[in-house]
C-alpha cells in the first residue's frame, strides 16, 4: 500500500535524538496509512522533503528486532508516576513535568498501535489525587481537555478508539461533554483502543460492579445464585474492551505498588516496576519492558510440564 | 583413643550451640535496630518456587514442598521476633486444582500433616500464641483437611498475641465474588423488609420518601469489605513474592492496593533474615510518605 505521509524533519530527528520530550511538538503530524503492521514501506511519497535513510525507515514501522510478534501482550497498562519528580529533579513546576508526561504519552500510544497492542490503559489521574493541590488539579484537567482537543483529529486517523473510565462526576462539565464527543467519535476505530483511567480506583470499579449487579438482582434479571466471576466481569468499567485483563503492567519511578489501580483485573497481569521517572520513560524504556514480559512463563496458577 | 570420636561429637555439638546462640544474639541485635524506625504490622507472602528448588537441587517431588514448609517456620519466627503482628501466607490456590491430581493429592497430605502438627504442644503455635485463622473456600477442601483446619482454628480462637493467615483453596477473586454476594443478599433482604413495611399515601410523598429509600438501599464500600474474609486483618504493608516472578497470582488484589510490593529472586525454600530486613527496610523508606498521605485522605 502506497504511503502519503509528508515526513518533517522533527518526527524523524527525534528518533536518534535524546531525551528531551520537551522540544517535541508534532508526534501525530504525519499519519502512516499502511494495512500491515511491521512490513517495511517500500514506495514513499514523492513528495516527501527529507530522504530517509533505510535504516530510519526501517526503524519507523517496523517491531524492534528483540521483540517477537507472537509474544506481544494483547493488553498494556500503564500507571504513569513520577510527573511531578520530575519536574522537581529540573527545577520546573509540577505543571512542566505533566506537560512532558503529556508527551510521553503520545508516543507510547504511537509505539503500542505500530506494535500490534490493542488495547492501551493508562492511569491517568486517581482518586487519591484529589488530595493534590486545587491549582494542579485545575491544570491537569485542562490539559487533558487541550490534549483531547488537539490529538482528537490525528487519533481518528491513526484509527484509535478513545475510552474514558472512572468516577466522572466530580469532573469539569466542559471536559465531560468533550469526553462524550470523543468516545463517539471514535468508538469505530479498530487500530488500539486506548483507555484513560480518570477518576479511578480499583474499589471504586469493583463497589459500583456490584451496585449494577445488585440492581439487576432487584429488578428480578438475575438471581443471586447466578452471581459469578463473569457477572462482575460484565459489570466493570473495563466491558469497554474485548480484553480487559492486562498481560502487562509497567509502572514508572520505581514505586513498587499497584495503588489501587485496575485490581480486580490484575489477577494475572505481569508487573514491570521502571526506574525512571515517566517523562523519561520512552520507546527504550518501553522495548525493555516488552522484552521482559516476553521472557516470562506465565502459568496461572498450573503447571508447565 | 576410643574417646576421641565421642569428644569430637560433643565438641562440635557444643559448638553448633555455641555459633546458634550467637546467630541469635546477632539478630535480636539487628531487629532491635530495625525496631526503631517504622515496623510493618501485616506481612504477606507468596511462597513460590519450591518444585524449582527441588529439581535445582536434584531432590525428588515432595521434597521442595517440605523445605518450603521450614523455610516457612523460620520466617514465622523472625516475624514475630520482630513484632509483627499478622502475617498471611498464600498456601494453596484455587486454580492449583488444576494441576496433576497426584501433586494435588501430595500437598493436600503435606498440608493435613502439617495443620496437624500445629495442634502440638511444641508447635510455634504455642510458643508465640498464634491465634490461625484459614482464608478461602474451605467448601472445596476434602473432608479431613477442613475438618483438621476448623479444629485449628478452634483451638486457637482465645489466642491474641499474633495471628498467622493461612490462604488455602483462595482466590482473591472468589473472595470477592464471595463479599459482592453476601452484600446483594444483605441489600436484597433489608429492601423486601424496607419496601414491605412502608405505606405511601399520595404521589408526591411516595417519590421523595423512595428518594430516600433509594440512598439507604445503595450498597457502599464498607458493606463489601466487611463481607471479606480477610477483613479479620489490616490491609498487608508488605507482600513478598519469591522466586523472582513479578505478578500477584491472584492473592489479596483488594487488600494489596497500597502495599509495598518486593520480589526476591530467591525460591521460597532458599529464603532467609536478609531478604525480610531488606523487604523491612524499603517498607521504612518510603512509610513516612505515605503516613502523610495517609493523613491528608
Amino acid at each position: 500500500m502506497l504511503s502519503l505521509r509528508v515526513p518533517t524533519p522533527t518526527s524523524f530527528r527525534r528518533l536518534h535524538a535524546g531525551r528531551s520530550r520537551l522540544s517535541r511538538d508534532c508526534l501525530f503530524s504525519y499519519s502512516p496509512s499502511f494495512v500491515n503492521r511491521g512490513v517495511r514501506l517500500r514506495v514513499r511519497s514523492t513528495k516527501s522533503e527529507v530522504a530517509l535513510t533505510p535504516a530510519e525507515e526501517e526503524e519507523e514501522v517496523t517491531l524492534p528486532e528483540e521483540l517477537q510478534p507472537e509474544l506481544m501482550p494483547k493488553h498494556v497498562a500503564i500507571i504513569m508516576d513520577g510527573n511531578g519528580r520530575w519536574a522537581k529533579n529540573q527545577g520546573l513546576q509540577p505543571w512542566d513535568g505533566h506537560r512532558a508526561g503529556v508527551e510521553a504519552l503520545k508516543e507510547i500510544v504511537e509505539l503500542s498501535g505500530r506494535w500490534g497492542i490493542q488495547v492501551l490503559t493508562v492511569f491517568a489521574f486517581s482518586t487519591d489525587n484529589w488530595i493534590r493541590p486545587r491549582i494542579e488539579i485545575d491544570f491537569l484537567f485542562s490539559l487533558f481537555e487541550r490534549s483531547l482537543k488537539s490529538e482528537f483529529q490525528n487519533l481518528a486517523k491513526n484509527d484509535v478508539r478513545i475510552s474514558i473510565i472512572g468516577d466522572s462526576s466530580k469532573l469539569p462539565k466542559s471536559l465531560l461533554r468533550l469526553i462524550n464527543e470523543v468516545e463517539e467519535g471514535t468508538k469505530n476505530n479498530t487500530r488500539l483502543q486506548l483507555i484513560v483511567a480518570v477518576g479511578y480506583s480499583g474499589k471504586y470499579d469493583v463497589l459500583q460492579a456490584c451496585r449494577g449487579i445488585a440492581q439487576r438482582v432487584k429488578d428480578g434479571e438475575i438471581d443471586v445464585d447466578e452471581i459469578d466471576e463473569g457477572l462482575i466481569e460484565q459489570e466493570l468499567e473495563t466491558n469497554c474492551t474485548e480484553f480487559p485483563y492486562p498481560d502487562l503492567l509497567i509502572r514508572t519511578s520505581g514505586e513498587l505498588r499497584v495503588s489501587n489501580f485496575l485490581l480486580w483485573q490484575l489477577a494475572y497481569t505481569e508487573l514491570f516496576f521502571a526506574q525512571e521517572l515517566w517523562p523519561d520513560f520512552g520507546r527504550s524504556g518501553y522495548v525493555e519492558a516488552l522484552m521482559s514480559f516476553q521472557q516470562r512463563q506465565r502459568r496461572f496458577g498450573g503447571r508447565k510440564s | 583413643m576410643a574417646e576421641l570420636p565421642g569428644q569430637i561429637k560433643r565438641m562440635s555439638g557444643g559448638i553448633k550451640q555455641l555459633l546458634e546462640q550467637i546467630f541469635g544474639f546477632s539478630r535480636r541485635c539487628l531487629f532491635r535496630i530495625i525496631s526503631m524506625g517504622p515496623i510493618p504490622n501485616h506481612l504477606a507472602f507468596i511462597m513460590d518456587g519450591n518444585r524449582r528448588y527441588a529439581k535445582k537441587c536434584g531432590l525428588e517431588e515432595g521434597s521442595g514442598h517440605k523445605a518450603g514448609f521450614s523455610a516457612l517456620m523460620l520466617m514465622l519466627q523472625y516475624c514475630y521476633e520482630l513484632g509483627i503482628q499478622y502475617v498471611t501466607i498464600y498456601a494453596f490456590s484455587i486454580d492449583n486444582f488444576r494441576r496433576q491430581p497426584e501433586e494435588v493429592q501430595s500437598l493436600m497430605d503435606l498440608m493435613l500433616e502439617k495443620i496437624k502438627s500445629l495442634l502440638e504442644k511444641e508447635s510455634i503455635v504455642h510458643q508465640y500464641g498464634i491465634r490461625v485463622y484459614f482464608i478461602g473456600n474451605l467448601a472445596l477442601l476434602n473432608d479431613q483437611v477442613r475438618a483438621a483446619a476448623e479444629k485449628v482454628m478452634n483451638a486457637t480462637a482465645k489466642n491474641s498475641r499474633v495471628v498467622l493467615l493461612i490462604c488455602i483453596a483462595y482466590n482473591s477473586t472468589d473472595e470477592i465474588l464471595q463479599a459482592v454476594k453476601k452484600s446483594c443478599i444483605n441489600k436484597y433482604t433489608y429492601n423486601i423488609e424496607a419496601s414491605g413495611s412502608y405505606k405511601h399515601e399520595d404521589t408526591d410523598s411516595e417519590i421523595e420518601a423512595k428518594d430516600i429509600e433509594n440512598q439507604e438501599k445503595k450498597i457502599q464500600l464498607v458493606d463489601i469489605e466487611e463481607n471479606m474474609q480477610m477483613s479479620v486483618a489490616p490491609n498487608p504493608d508488605i507482600l513478598i513474592r519469591s522466586s523472582g516472578e513479578t505478578r500477584l497470582s491472584n492473592f489479596l488484589l483488594w487488600q494489596t492496593g497500597n502495599s509495598q510490593l518486593c520480589f526476591p529472586a530467591a525460591l521460597w525454600p532458599e529464603i532467609g533474615l536478609r531478604h525480610l530486613v531488606w523487604a523491612i527496610l524499603n517498607f521504612q523508606r518510603s512509610h513516612s510518605y505515605l503516613e502523610k498521605r495517609k493523613k491528608q485522605l
